[in-house]
Formats: structure tokens, C-alpha cells, sequence
């Protein structure tokens, strides 16, 4: 137990273990683990941020959802609405079309009595004229009585 | 029972064992060489060395320093394999330790304490060696050169010999008045010396107190490292007088009890230098 050179040397073992472990062996170590550390710590993160992303991107989905559903029962209401109304129209149409029809064959009648009538009226008076004409042959100038007689064929 | 002759064998053995492999100055004729007796290691004085205590601490701190050194180059940020969880969990330690104690900024200080703690640790651990393995090897070792058996000392635990408690103790009390020093100022230390506890009119008081405090860290600090273990080991050699049937029976129990002591020692002593470093850091203080 004799105190003597062994103590310096040591104190220099000590030193040189000391120095060795700060420049090599603590640094290398410290890093790694802080890189574990700082990889853990985004990864929870980024967990974190997906689960909150998930989240709206489910909400999102549901409003989206939710949206369609009354545009397409807007859209069917429309439709409908439009159906009716078209065949509101097509009634309206259709029945204004029968008038015009109507109206159109009415005239044509008419205009076809008229017609038959003047006929009528024209061969009543040429027969009228005929049996005048042979009955009063000598009386009754043609030239002379034309405009009466005209005018008689005329109230016929 | 025990007949005088047994006696005197048994104190042999022991003061063999307890006998430092010592090379140094021989007094008389001025040659270095190893000394052959315990008396002979004595009379070199301070010229000398332990080679044991020497060598094997210096084995040790080096297959500490290379396996952490591995381990460390190979470190991955990904999932840890075996070894790199064991090294990992004591550098955890170490710094948890360290932040728990340590206010100061220094990035000296963690691997200082890792350095200490396992160094001290793997010294004590050369306890729990049985005792006469290695000196018998060392023994063989040495008839293989010619020398006379009896005159081949070997020690295995380096922190059973004070020069290496108080080589490390002394570093540490170097570290003190450095950071002292460095981050109080001259002035700074000095007046912490001299106008603490009691203010001006007690100064040489001051000076004394603070002065026996300064000294007893390094000093308390060798001398219970080196005085646990010099007990333990002196047990196991007591233990190992014992006939070879029953020695296990206390070597055992002892053994395991020791272990606890292994760990305890080197954690304290390395709390301690945490503590003095913080306190060296420490800028004002009351």
C-alpha cells in the first residue's frame, strides 16, 4: 500500500479514458439516440395529424354526401314540376289546335254553303229566267228588264 | 486447530496477497527492477509503479472504452439490436444522472461520469474473481520466467490499491479548481474561500473551513472507494483460508453481497463527481 508513481500514472489512464469516451464514444451514441428520439416524436405527429385528417376527410365526405342527396331531390322536384307543366302546355296546345281546327272547318262550311247556295241561287234564278223567258218571250225585252231581273235573282 | 506454523502460513498468504507487483528504483544499488519482497517494494519509495494495478486497470478501461467504441460506431436510429440496447439504457442512465444533479453547461461532464462509472465498476467487478486465480496465474506466468514463486506478487483489484482511487480522485480534484476557476473567476474562488460561511471578520476561520472542505472531496472520495473494496477483498481472501469444502459457503453469500457493493461504489463515486462538478459550476452561490 505504498502511495508512489502508480497514482500519476493513473490520473493520466483516467484522463486519457476521459478525453477518449468525450471525442469518440459519448457523441456518436448521444446522436443516435436523439435521432431515435426526434423520429419518434414526428411520427407520433404525423400519426396525430393523419387520425385529425381522417377525421375532417370523413366530415367532408358526409356534408359532400349530404349536399347530393338534396340536389337530387331538388333535381327530381324539378323534374316533376317540369313533367306537369309540359303536359299542362301539351293540353293547352292541343285543345287551342282543335279550336283553330274548329274555327278552320267551320269557315270552310260556310264558305262552302255560301258557295253551294250562290250556286243554288244562280241555276234557281237562270231556271226562273228560263221559265220567265218562255213564258213572257214577247213581253219582257231581256235587255230592258235585266237589272230587275238581276235584282229578283238577287232576293232569291 | 490451527498450529503456529499454520498461522505464520496463513498471515503469508495473506500479506502475499495483499502485496502490490511493484517495479521500480532499488534504494541501494539505483537500478530499476522488480521487487522481490514486500519490504524491497517499500524501501523504492515513490519511484515506483504497481504493474498490476496498472496493467489491469489499464486492460480494463480499454475493453470498456473499445466495446463502447464499437457499439457507438455502429449506433443505428432505427430499432437497436442487443448490444446497442445494453449501451444505450447505461448511457440513459448516466445522462438522466447527470441532468438530474449537473446545472451547469459542460459536455465534459456526462462522459466524465460514464467514464467513471464503468471504469470503477469493471475494477471492482475483478473482486469477484476468485482470489488466488489470477495471482496463480500470474505466478505460473512468472516460474515460466524464472523467478522464485514466492516472490511474484500479483493484486487484481486495482481500486483495493489507493494509488488508483487517489490517481482518479486527484483528476477530479484538478477538474474542481479548473472549472472553479474558469467559471467563478480567480476573485470569484478565492472570495468563495475566504468570505464564506461567516463574511470578512472570520476570514482565517473562513480560509480553514472552506479550505479542509476543498481538500476532503478528493481525499473522502479515494479513501471510500478504496476502503470498501479493500474490505470486501479482504474477506475473500479470510474466506479463502477456510478448507475448499466449505468456502462456498461464505464466499457465496459474500459474493453476492458484493455485487451490490460493485455497483454501489462506482454509482456513488460517480454521483459524487457529478455533485462536486456542479458545484464547481455553481456561480453565485448565497
Amino acid at each position: 500500500m505504498n502511495i508512489n508513481l502508480t497514482m500519476i500514472g493513473q490520473l493520466i489512464m483516467f484522463a486519457m479514458f476521459t478525453w477518449f469516451c468525450m471525442k469518440f464514444i459519448w457523441p456518436p451514441i448521444v446522436a443516435a439516440m436523439d435521432e431515435r428520439k426526434k423520429r419518434i416524436e414526428s411520427g407520433l405527429i404525423a400519426a396525430e395529424r393523419g387520425l385529425s385528417e381522417h377525421k375532417e376527410a370523413q366530415l367532408k365526405a358526409q356534408e359532400m354526401l349530404n349536399q347530393s342527396k338534396d340536389q337530387a331531390a331538388e333535381i327530381i322536384a324539378n323534374a316533376g314540376r317540369q313533367a306537369s307543366t309540359m303536359v299542362e302546355d301539351a293540353k293547352d296546345t292541343a285543345s287551342q289546335e282543335a279550336d283553330r281546327i274548329k274555327v278552320n272547318a267551320q269557315a270552310e262550311i260556310e264558305q262552302e254553303t255560301n258557295r253551294v247556295r250562290n250556286e243554288l241561287k244562280d241555276q234557281v234564278s237562270d231556271l226562273v229566267m228560263q221559265g220567265v223567258n218562255s213564258v213572257l218571250a214577247k213581253e219582257v225585252d231581256a235587255k230592258v228588264h235585266k237589272d230587275m231581273l238581276g235584282k229578283l235573282s238577287q232576293t232569291l | 486447530m490451527s498450529t503456529g506454523n499454520e498461522l505464520i502460513a496463513s498471515g503469508d498468504y495473506i500479506k502475499h496477497h495483499l502485496q502490490n507487483l511493484t517495479y521500480g528504483q532499488n534504494p541501494d544499488t539505483g537500478v530499476w527492477e522488480l521487487a522481490h519482497t514486500a519490504q524491497e517494494a517499500k524501501d523504492m519509495g515513490f519511484m515506483a509503479f504497481h504493474l498490476d494495478t496498472l496493467g489491469v486497470s489499464f486492460v480494463l478501461g480499454a475493453f470498456f472504452l473499445l466495446f463502447f467504441y464499437r457499439i457507438g460506431q455502429r449506433m443505428t436510429a432505427d430499432t437497436p439490436s442487443g448490444a446497442q440496447n445494453f449501451i444505450e439504457s447505461i448511457i440513459e442512465f448516466i445522462d438522466e444522472n447527470v441532468r438530474g444533479s449537473f446545472n451547469g453547461k459542460n459536455p465534459m461532464v456526462a462522459p466524465l461520469a460514464l467514464t467513471t462509472f464503468i471504469w470503477i465498476i469493471l475494477m471492482n467487478t475483478m473482486d469477484l474473481v476468485p482470489v488466488d486465480w489470477l495471482p496463480y496465474l500470474a505466478q505460473q506466468i512468472g516460474v515460466f520466467f524464472g523467478a522464485d514463486p514466492h516472490h511474484v506478487f500479483f493484486k487484481v483489484v486495482p481500486t483495493t490499491d489507493p494509488n488508483a482511487t487517489f490517481g482518479m480522485s486527484i483528476g477530479i480534484f484538478f477538474l474542481i479548481l479548473y472549472y472553479s476557476i474558469k467559471e467563478k473567476g480567480a476573485g470569484g474562488f478565492a472570495g468563495e474561500l475566504l468570505f464564506h460561511p461567516f463574511g470578512k471578520m472570520m476570514l482565517p476561520f473562513n480560509l480553514f473551513l472552506e479550505g479542509v472542505n476543498l481538500i476532503a472531496k478528493p481525499v473522502s472520495l479515494a479513501l471510500r472507494l478504496f476502503g470498501n473494496m479493500y474490505a470486501g477483498e479482504m474477506i475473500f481472501i479470510l474466506i479463502a483460508l477456510l478448507p475448499f469444502w466449505i468456502q462456498w459457503s461464505l464466499s457465496l453469500p459474500w459474493a453476492i453481497f458484493h455485487i451490490l457493493i460493485v455497483l454501489l461504489q462506482a454509482f456513488i463515486f460517480m454521483t459524487l463527481v457529478i455533485v462536486y462538478m456542479d458545484m464547481a459550476h455553481q456561480k453565485d452561490e448565497h
